[in-house]
């Protein structure tokens, strides 16, 4: 049995926040610091550097020194297991409705049968 | 192909897919209401499921295993939470051992199933599936599900080339 490597509830329960999720969002681009980020949004510098310290030990997001700056960047390949597994589970259902097809056209075929032959009697 | 529409949720760990059928609403219903038409659609070929209880009523339970082709059987309940015929379900469900004692103490997955009538004869099914963790999503899937699903579309497809032929 396959499982995910260990903190991958970390890093989900880390994105349910929307201010977090945002942050991601804007780390992909690997431009601002936690002071820049802070200035997106009305709560305080300390609640965003609470955040960022919640996304960090999740592994979604790390801070780079870049010169003097600390620039935050999203760790894609964390985001990107979530979308992965989600994929994997629409092949399965989808195949699942597949399998739904055939029964249903099969039970409809024994009924044709049965008034084909009714008809011919 | 009948699958209308996906939508994933990757931040949420929600999927929902829409599929429409050439049937009645009372007969898609029967494909969950059925016991034995749910064995022949819930696993793959290479997987089949077996039903051993399917109390389909509110606070009811459904067993379920797999066999798989080394003679594996992974084990699966789903609680029954809702139920309204023949157009809801609502299921709370996880992995489970032979002996029928839960593999954990949370539930992997809810299921929300809707049953809508489009027209005579044309109705729409949307299943709703959400996940409390990627751990949970990794358990469901390795429940010999991946390369019995490649099978499966092998399968459907040789089916539907079959019948090309035939037309």
């Amino acid at each position: 049995m396959q499982i995910a490597p260990p903190g991958f509830d970390r890093v989900f329960s880390a994105l349910a926040d929307h201010t977090r999720r945002d942050i991601v969002r804007r780390a992909i681009s690997a431009e601002e610091g936690v002071l820049e980020l802070a200035s997106h949004y009305p709560i305080s510098f300390a609640a965003v550097q609470k955040h960022v310290a919640v996304l960090e030990r999740a592994g979604v997001i790390t801070k780079q020194r870049i010169g003097r700056r600390r620039i935050v960047r999203t760790n894609r390949e964390a985001v990107l297991v979530a979308r992965r597994l989600l994929d994997q589970y629409e092949g399965l259902w989808r195949a699942r409705i597949d399998r739904m097809n055939e029964l249903i056209a099969e039970t409809a075929g024994a009924i044709d049968t049965a008034e084909t032959k009714e008809s011919k009697r | 192909m009948t699958v209308t529409a996906v939508r994933k949720d990757p931040q949420r760990l929600t999927l929902t897919i829409e599929a429409e059928f050439d049937a009645s609403v009372e007969r898609v219903w029967q494909l969950w209401a059925d016991p034995r038409q749910l064995e022949r659609w819930w696993g793959p070929p290479t997987y089949p499921a077996t039903f051993t209880k399917h109390d389909l009523a509110p606070g009811g339970r459904i067993e379920y295993h797999m066999t798989g082709p080394a003679g594996d059987q992974p084990h699966g309940y789903w609680d029954v939470l809702e139920v309204d015929p023949p157009r809801r379900i609502v299921l709370r469900g996880g992995c489970a051992y032979a002996d029928g004692t839960l593999t954990t103490e949370i539930p992997i997955s809810t299921i929300r199933v809707g049953i809508e009538e489009l027209a005579q004869g044309r109705t729409r099914m949307s299943i709703e599936n959400v996940f409390p963790s990627t751990e949970a999503m990794e358990q469901i899937l390795a429940m010999g599900t991946e390369e019995g699903q490649r099978q499966a579309v092998s399968q459907a497809d040789a089916i539907l080339a079959e019948e090309t032929i035939q037309l």
